[in-house]
C-alpha cells in the first residue's frame, strides 16, 4: 500500500503546527460548541471494549479472550473497561465519558461497507441515502457552529449534505478513498476473479490503516491534528476522524489492545488540544456493527451485530454512566444465536446526545438526522 | 464478441481519445504491418551506444575510485536511505539513459498510430528478454529494444534473433562478452603465462538461446549441443567498455558500444550441434547455427505457442498454435506472414477479453484514453512501473515476464492500480467526462453495469477512476 497512517499524521503535523500560530483567540464566553465524530471502520468489538464481566455467560463464551479486560477499570457491577482505555476511564470518573452498550444501527447484515453506509448515511437500508447524518445535522446548527471538516481525502458520506464540507488532506493520503473502494466492490461483485482479489486487497488495506501503530502514538497524533484544526477562531466546529483496523478476525488480544490504546490517546490528545473548549465539545465514537460473542478458531471474533458507542466531552447528559438494556450473553439471548442482541438503536443514542449538546428539540434532531427511521 | 475492444486492446494498446472509428478491425490491424515506423519520433533523440558505453566506463571509474561519502555532493532525501552503491548508480549517467529510454518507450506507445505493431515490439523485447538487474546492462536495455528489436519485427525471425543475440545488452546480460574458446589463442596464451584463473567458456547465452529464444525447453538438445553451441558463439564481445581480457585485442577502429568479433577469442575448429557439423570459420560459424535454429520446427512451435498465448489466453487453442507453426515452417519464419495469419484466425476473436492487462498495457491504455497528460512532467516513469510490479526492461530473468492472467492479477496489484487510477483521475478532475469517454474507449465491451456505475459516480474524477478500474478496462 502506498500510504500509511503514520505518513498521514507525520505530514499533517507541519501544517497543523503552522495553523496553531499565536494570535488566534480562545473565545472566552459563549464558546462555540464542537462535535467530533470518530468512526471505527471495521466493526469494533464492544464486548472487549466494555466487557460485561458481570454477565454469568461471559467467561464461558469468551474463553481465552475472557481476561482481555483484566486490570481494566470496573465501571459498575456489570462492566469492565478495557485496560488500554486508561484516559477514557479517567474521563468516565470525571463524568466526561458515557458508554452505551448493546447498541446497533438498523442494519442487520454483516457487510462492512453496507454497515458503514448505514452508520454514516443514517438511512434505513444500505445505499438508501446520498447524504449523511452529520451533513443533515449541519442544517440545524447556527452559522458559527457548522464549519465542518473531515480528515480524509474526500468528504465521507456522514458529512455529505446540503452544506459545503471541507476535507483536510495531507499530501500522501490514500488515493483510493473508501467511497471509491465501496463502489468498486459493487462493480466487481459479479466478476469472480476481481471480486476475490478485491476482497483481499480491501482487507489488507483495512489492516494497514490502523491507529494502533507506534504504541498508540498514531492515535495521539491524529487527535492532536484534529484538535489543532478545530482550535483557531475560523477553524472547524464539526469534525470527522477516520479510524480503521478494527476488523479483528484473528489475534484479537494484541491487535485490539493496540487499537484501543490508539483510540484512547486520540481522545486524550483531543481533550488536551482543545483545552477549555473541551467543556463544549462532544465526541461520538461509533462503529458499523459489533462482533460475535464466541471467539473463533484464530483467536479473534467475526462480524456480529450490537456493539458499544462512546460519548465523551465536558458537558454530557449522563457522564460517568453506562447505559444498557442488557440482553445477556447466554446463547438463547443472542441475536441469531451468535451475536450480542441490539436492545437500543445507535441512531437514538447519537440523536439524543446531539440534541442535548446543541440544546435542540430531540424529536426534530431525530427527524433530521434519521428521517427514514 | 467485443471485436472492436479486442482489436483495440488484445491486439493494440487501447483506443486513443482521438482515434477515429476503426471500421473493419482486421483491415485496421493488417494495415499496421505496412505502416509501422521502427524509429518513431519519441525514441529518435535517445543517446547512442557510444554514449551509453562511456557512461558505463565513467560509472566503473567512479566505483573504482571509491570516493568517500564526505566528498560526495549533497544528498537528496531519496538518496539518504540508499546504500552507497545504489546512490552512485542513481546518480550515474547509465541510470539516466535507462530512465530516458523508458520514458521514450512510454511516449511512443501512447502516441503510436500503429498500436498492434507497438505491442509486437513489446512482445519480442520480452521474448528476447534482457534484464536491467546487471549494472552493465542497465544503460543498454533501451538501446537494445530500439536497435535490435524494433528494426526487425517486420522481417524474418532469423534476423530478429541474430540482432538480439549480437546486441551488447544481451551479450553482457548472458555473459557472452566474457566467454572465450577454451582452445582459442587468447586462452592458450593466458594458460601459458600460468595465470591462476584462466578465462574460458560461458554457456549461459547458448543455453538460453536454445531453451528460451528458439527451440524451447526439453525439445531434445543435449548438454553437448549447448557446449558446442557456446564454443561456436565465442569471439563476440563489445568495444569500449574499458575492461575485460578482450579489450587489448580490440581493433583500433572499433567504436565504444559496438559489437565486434575477435578471432583470437574464438574457439577454433568445427562444431557439431543437433547432429549437424558446422565447419564455418570465425563469426560465420555462430551465425550459421543461429540461422538453422531460427527455422527449426521446434522453434516454429515454440514461437507459435507464445504468440498464440499472448493473443488468446493462458491455454491457447491447439488449432491456433498449429496454424501459426505451419505458417512459420512454410515461410521460414517470416514474421509479417505470421501476424497476418494471427489476425485472420478466428481464435483470438472468439472469446471475451479474459486476459488481464499487464501493468504496462494497463497504464499505456489509460494514457492513450486521456487527452490531457496523465502524469506530471517530472514524473519518474520507471518508478510507476516498479510500483505496479512490472519494472521496465527488468523482468529479473532471461525468460522475461510471464504471460498469464495469474502473473498480473494480484490483490495488492489491483489496489495499486486503483490508487494510480484515482491519482490520475484526481489530476484530470472534471476536465474529462468519463460518461462520454467510456463508450469511446470500451466500445463494444462497455457493460450496462459499468456505464451505470460511472454515471452514478460522485464526481467526474471518481467516474474516470471507475472507468480505468472497470472489469473490462483491466482486461484485454
Amino acid at each position: 500500500m502506498i500510504f500509511s497512517r503514520r505518513t498521514l499524521i507525520r505530514s499533517g503535523l507541519g501544517i497543523a503546527a503552522a495553523s496553531a500560530m499565536p494570535g488566534f483567540a480562545y473565545a472566552a464566553a459563549n464558546t462555540p460548541r464542537r462535535l467530533v465524530f470518530v468512526i471505527q471502520r471495521g466493526a469494533a468489538d464492544g464486548l472487549a471494549t466494555l466487557a460485561p464481566t458481570g454477565d454469568p455467560a461471559f467467561a464461558a463464551a469468551r474463553r481465552a479472550l475472557a481476561d482481555e479486560t483484566a486490570g481494566g477499570l470496573k465501571l459498575d457491577a456489570m462492566f469492565t473497561l478495557h485496560p488500554a482505555l486508561a484516559q477514557s476511564g479517567a474521563l468516565f470518573g470525571a463524568k466526561q465519558a458515557h458508554f452505551a452498550h448493546a447498541v446497533a444501527t438498523a442494519y442487520r447484515d454483516r457487510s462492512h461497507f453496507d454497515g458503514q453506509n448505514m452508520l454514516e448515511g443514517g438511512g434505513s437500508r444500505p445505499y438508501g441515502r446520498e447524504d449523511g447524518w452529520v451533513g443533515r445535522l449541519l442544517t440545524l446548527l447556527p452559522a458559527a457552529e457548522r464549519d465542518a471538516l473531515a480528515i480524509a481525502p474526500a468528504v465521507p458520506l456522514a458529512l455529505r449534505g446540503a452544506l459545503p464540507v471541507g476535507t483536510y488532506a495531507p499530501s500522501r493520503l490514500p488515493q483510493a478513498d473508501a467511497d471509491l473502494i465501496a463502489r468498486l466492490t459493487a462493480l466487481y461483485a459479479d466478476d469472480k476473479l476481481l471480486h476475490s482479489l478485491w476482497d483481499s486487497a480491501v482487507k489488507t488495506q483495512e489492516l494497514a490503516s490502523d491507529i494502533g501503530g507506534n504504541n498508540g502514538r498514531n492515535g495521539a497524533e491524529l487527535g492532536q491534528l484534529a484538535a489543532s484544526l478545530m482550535m483557531p477562531a475560523d477553524g472547524a466546529r464539526v469534525m470527522m476522524v477516520e479510524t480503521g483496523g478494527w476488523d479483528t478476525h484473528s489475534g484479537q488480544r494484541g491487535r485490539l489492545a493496540a487499537q484501543l490504546r490508539g483510540l484512547d490517546q486520540l481522545v486524550g490528545a483531543l481533550q488536551a488540544g482543545l483545552g477549555p473548549a473541551w467543556a463544549d465539545t462532544l465526541v461520538i465514537v461509533a462503529t458499523e456493527f459489533g462482533r460475535t460473542v464466541e471467539v473463533n478458531g484464530t483467536g479473534g471474533t467475526d462480524h456480529g451485530t450490537a456493539s458499544t458507542a462512546m460519548l465523551l466531552g465536558g458537558g454530557l447528559e449522563a457522564g460517568g454512566k453506562v447505559s444498557a438494556d442488557w440482553p445477556g450473553l447466554a446463547p438463547a439471548s443472542r441475536h441469531e444465536g451468535r451475536d450480542l442482541k441490539p436492545t437500543r438503536s445507535l441512531e437514538s443514542v447519537i440523536a439524543g446526545a446531539v440534541a442535548h449538546h446543541y440544546a435542540l428539540d430531540p424529536k426534530r434532531v431525530m427527524g433530521t438526522l434519521y428521517p427514514d427511521a | 464478441m467485443a471485436v472492436q475492444y479486442l482489436a483495440a486492446n488484445r491486439f493494440g494498446l487501447g483506443r486513443r481519445w482521438d482515434d477515429p472509428a476503426t471500421g473493419d478491425p482486421r483491415d485496421w490491424l493488417t494495415r499496421q504491418i505496412g505502416d509501422y515506423d521502427p524509429a518513431p519520433p519519441a525514441i529518435a533523440g535517445l543517446a547512442g551506444r557510444g554514449a551509453i558505453a562511456e557512461a558505463y566506463v565513467d560509472y566503473q571509474a567512479d566505483r573504482m575510485a571509491m570516493r568517500r561519502e564526505a566528498n560526495d555532493a549533497a544528498m537528496s532525501d531519496a538518496e539518504k536511505g540508499m546504500d552507497p552503491e545504489l546512490r552512485r548508480l542513481s546518480r550515474s549517467e547509465i541510470r539516466r539513459h535507462y530512465a530516458d529510454a523508458a520514458a521514450a518507450r512510454l511516449s511512443a506507445a501512447v502516441a503510436t498510430p500503429t498500436p498492434f505493431a507497438e505491442r509486437l515490439v513489446h512482445f519480442w523485447a520480452n521474448h528476447f528478454a534482457v534484464s536491467a538487474d546487471k549494472i552493465a546492462v542497465i544503460g543498454f536495455v533501451g538501446n537494445y529494444e530500439n536497435e535490435a528489436i524494433r528494426p526487425h519485427i517486420m522481417g524474418t525471425f532469423a534476423d530478429l534473433l541474430i540482432a538480439a543475440v549480437r546486441h551488447p545488452a544481451m551479450l553482457l546480460y548472458l555473459d557472452q562478452a566474457q566467454s572465450f574458446g577454451p582452445d582459442s589463442d587468447f586462452v592458450a596464451r593466458a594458460r601459458n603465462r600460468g595465470r591462476r584463473q584462466t578465462p574460458g567458456l560461458n554457456e549461459n547465452l547458448a543455453r538460453e538461446i536454445l531453451e528460451l529464444h528458439t527451440l524451447g525447453v526439453r525439445t531434445g538438445y543435449t548438454q553437448a549441443d549447448v557446449t558446442n553451441f557456446a564454443k561456436a558463439l565465442t569471439g563476440v564481445t563489445i568495444a569500449g567498455l574499458g575492461r575485460g581480457p578482450g579489450q587489448r585485442l580490440m581493433p583500433a577502429n572499433a567504436q565504444p558500444g559496438e559489437t565486434v568479433f575477435i578471432e583470437p577469442l574464438h574457439q577454433p575448429g568445427a562444431q557439431t550441434i543437433l547432429g549437424k557439423r558446422y565447419g564455418e570459420a570465425g563469426a560465420e560459424q555462430g551465425e550459421a547455427v543461429l540461422r538453422d535454429l531460427a527455422v527449426h520446427p521446434a522453434t516454429a512451435t515454440h514461437i507459435a505457442t507464445k504468440l498464440a498465448r499472448h493473443f488468446t489466453g493462458d491455454e491457447p487453442p491447439a488449432s491456433l498454435i498449429e496454424r501459426l507453426a505451419a505458417d512459420f515452417r512454410k515461410t521460414g519464419g517470416d514474421l509479417p506472414s505470421l501476424y497476418r495469419t494471427l489476425i485472420a484466425s478466428p481464435e483470438p476473436w472468439a472469446a471475451a477479453p479474459t486476459m488481464f492487462k499487464s501493468p504496462w498495457d494497463w497504464t499505456v491504455s489509460m494514457m492513450r484514453a486521456l487527452k490531457l497528460p496523465a502524469l506530471g512532467e517530472k514524473q519518474n516513469v520507471p518508478a510507476i512501473f516498479t510500483q505496479l510490479g512490472q519494472p521496465v526492461w527488468r523482468p529479473g530473468s532471461p525468460a522475461g515476464y510471464d504471460d498469464k492472467v495469474a502473473t498480473w492479477a494480484g490483490s495488492a496489484a489491483l489496489m495499486q492500480r486503483v490508487e494510480l487510477a484515482s491519482r490520475i483521475a484526481g489530476r484530470i478532475g472534471d476536465r474529462a467526462d468519463a460518461r462520454k469517454l467510456a463508450p469511446l474507449i470500451l466500445t463494444d465491451a462497455l457493460t450496462p453495469d459499468t456505464a451505470t456505475a460511472i454515471a452514478r459516480a460522485d464526481s467526474p474524477g471518481q467516474g474516470l477512476a471507475m472507468l480505468f478500474a472497470s472489469p473490462a478496462f483491466l482486461r484485454r
